[in-house]
């Protein structure tokens, strides 16, 4: 068994899993934006943009864009049969009202609360900006977060308590890593998979809070690198 | 040639019975050109902006008000431009002093140097709550609560309060003396109707300014457009120029 981290692909197909069959669901920017591709063609799920659509298909193949049809990213894509437009105050009173199922964003810090952290890095140069992600966060049924476990000098991006300006306190329910699948919940943060080779004893070791696991914690099925 | 909607600052012009415009008549909205569409908005005007991703920016409107030259502005727009494309010429032309935006965004080349020289305020605001501001004030409520930003930097100094359990902060209305908006189709009374992802923010902001100038592909006879397919009635529009669409990468 090998014992590399997940790439960005990956843990973009293991969130996929998540998404049950009718779902409407709303991406961020980063590793979710990944996820589209890798929703198994047996279910159907209904994407949300922030600018005003909902069912939207994949992107545009070259030559037929349509830069009056673009994503939250400024990626022109298509419109699914059954897609609707509409005007960026209606796309957030889905967001902010609870009205979409589950929402899937890129993230600094979580903490175990629950809370996020994931639009400006502390010291950075410029404005930054906060785009749809608070609202999102507040009212997503369902919020997941993905991102690479540790922060690139090595620490934990699971913390005990966000360092990182916050965009919602207690709106994570799960967060997919590089290394693990870890649901928060009432009692604190659980362990529910594991990448393929890696032990608890090694994502508690990059992970801050206190993780709780079953004896035998499974991992990820993916597809064979 | 003057569009016949003159700008009484702090009057709507339909309600504007002393217009000295009284060669046209008062209800023609249609301007002949761009800059008598963005004639005589004054120094110091606070302007909301429409567009997101490149898509609905009325930038024929944008370029018309740089030729125009008032400074002093303050602006209202989910970003603040890409490179001198969409805002970025207004920046590049210091006609900016105060922003309210969601996310500036990495191509606002003119927009960041300025905010680093401290040359700009900003008030950054979470986008769905920059919405819904707009949608207050154009709904006549002057403030509401959200549980967006509680417990964020968003909710510092906010009043809050506690509504059946959960946390709440006071978010106050926002509105503007001008909207500038881009649409696909006007007729004469300036019903409009949208195109795809075009739409997002400008129906909300024709509705949060007291005056509001939009740009069409298109402009058609009164009654043609389907009365069920206009997104905004034509009381929210105080001018319309045709010009076709313009975009930056």
């Amino acid at each position: 068994m090998s014992k590399a981290r997940l790439t960005r692909e990956q843990i973009a197909e293991r969130a996929a899993m998540e998404l049950p069959d009718g779902v409407y669901v709303n991406l961020g920017w980063g590793i979710p934006n990944l996820i589209a591709a890798y929703v198994p063609a047996n279910i159907s799920v209904y994407f949300h943009s922030e600018n005003g659509i909902l069912g939207m298909g994949p992107r545009a193949k070259p030559g037929e864009e349509d830069f009056d049809l673009v994503d939250a990213m400024k990626v022109p894509v298509t419109l699914l049969p059954g897609g609707a437009y509409f005007s960026q105050d209606d796309a957030h009173v889905m967001t902010r009202g609870g009205h979409l199922d589950i929402c899937i964003l890129g993230g600094l810090q979580v903490s175990e609360r629950g809370d996020l952290a994931n639009w400006r890095v502390p010291g950075a140069k410029g404005a930054g900006g906060i785009g749809g992600a608070m609202d999102i966060s507040v009212g997503a049924q369902k919020l997941i977060v993905t991102m690479e476990h540790t922060a690139k000098d090595g620490s934990p991006k699971i913390v005990k308590t966000c360092t990182y300006p916050l965009t919602a306190i207690e709106c994570v329910d799960t967060i997919i890593t590089d290394l693990a699948v870890i649901d928060v919940t009432p009692e604190g943060l659980v362990l529910r998979e594991l990448a393929p080779g890696f032990s608890p004893a090694e994502v508690q070791a990059v992970t801050e809070p206190k993780l709780r696991h079953a004896a035998n914690v499974p991992e990820m099925q993916l597809k064979p690198r | 040639m003057a569009c016949a909607r003159a700008i009484q600052p702090g009057i709507r012009a339909s309600h504007d019975r002393n217009s000295n415009t009284a060669n046209m008549p008062l209800k023609e909205k249609v301007c002949p050109t761009v800059d008598a569409a963005v004639a005589g908005i004054p120094d110091g005007a606070t302007i909301m902006f429409g567009g997101f991703g490149g898509a609905g920016f009325p930038n024929n409107l944008i370029q018309g008000l740089a030729r125009q030259g008032a400074r002093n502005l303050g602006v209202i727009s989910n970003n603040c431009g890409t490179g001198e494309g969409e805002l970025g010429i207004l920046f590049k032309n210091k006609q900016i002093r105060k922003v309210v935006a969601a996310f500036p965004g990495p191509g606002a080349k003119y927009f960041q140097e300025q905010f680093d020289a401290g040359e700009i305020e900003l008030e950054l605001v979470p986008q769905g709550i920059l919405c819904e501001r707009m949608r207050a004030y154009g709904a006549g409520i002057p403030a509401f609560f959200s549980p967006v930003g509680v417990g964020t930097e968003i909710g510092r100094g906010k009043e809050e309060r506690e509504i059946r359990g959960k946390r709440y902060i006071l978010e106050q209305a926002l509105g503007a003396d001008y909207a500038f908006i881009r649409a696909q189709r006007a007729d004469h009374m300036g019903n409009l109707i949208y195109r795809k992802a075009a739409r997002n923010f400008n129906p909300i902001m024709a509705t949060a300014a007291k005056f509001t100038i939009v740009e069409v592909e298109e402009i058609v006879d009164t009654g043609q457009l389907d009365p069920e397919a206009i997104v905004t009635p034509s009381i929210f529009v105080d001018r319309i120029v045709q010009a076709p669409g313009k975009r930056y990468v």
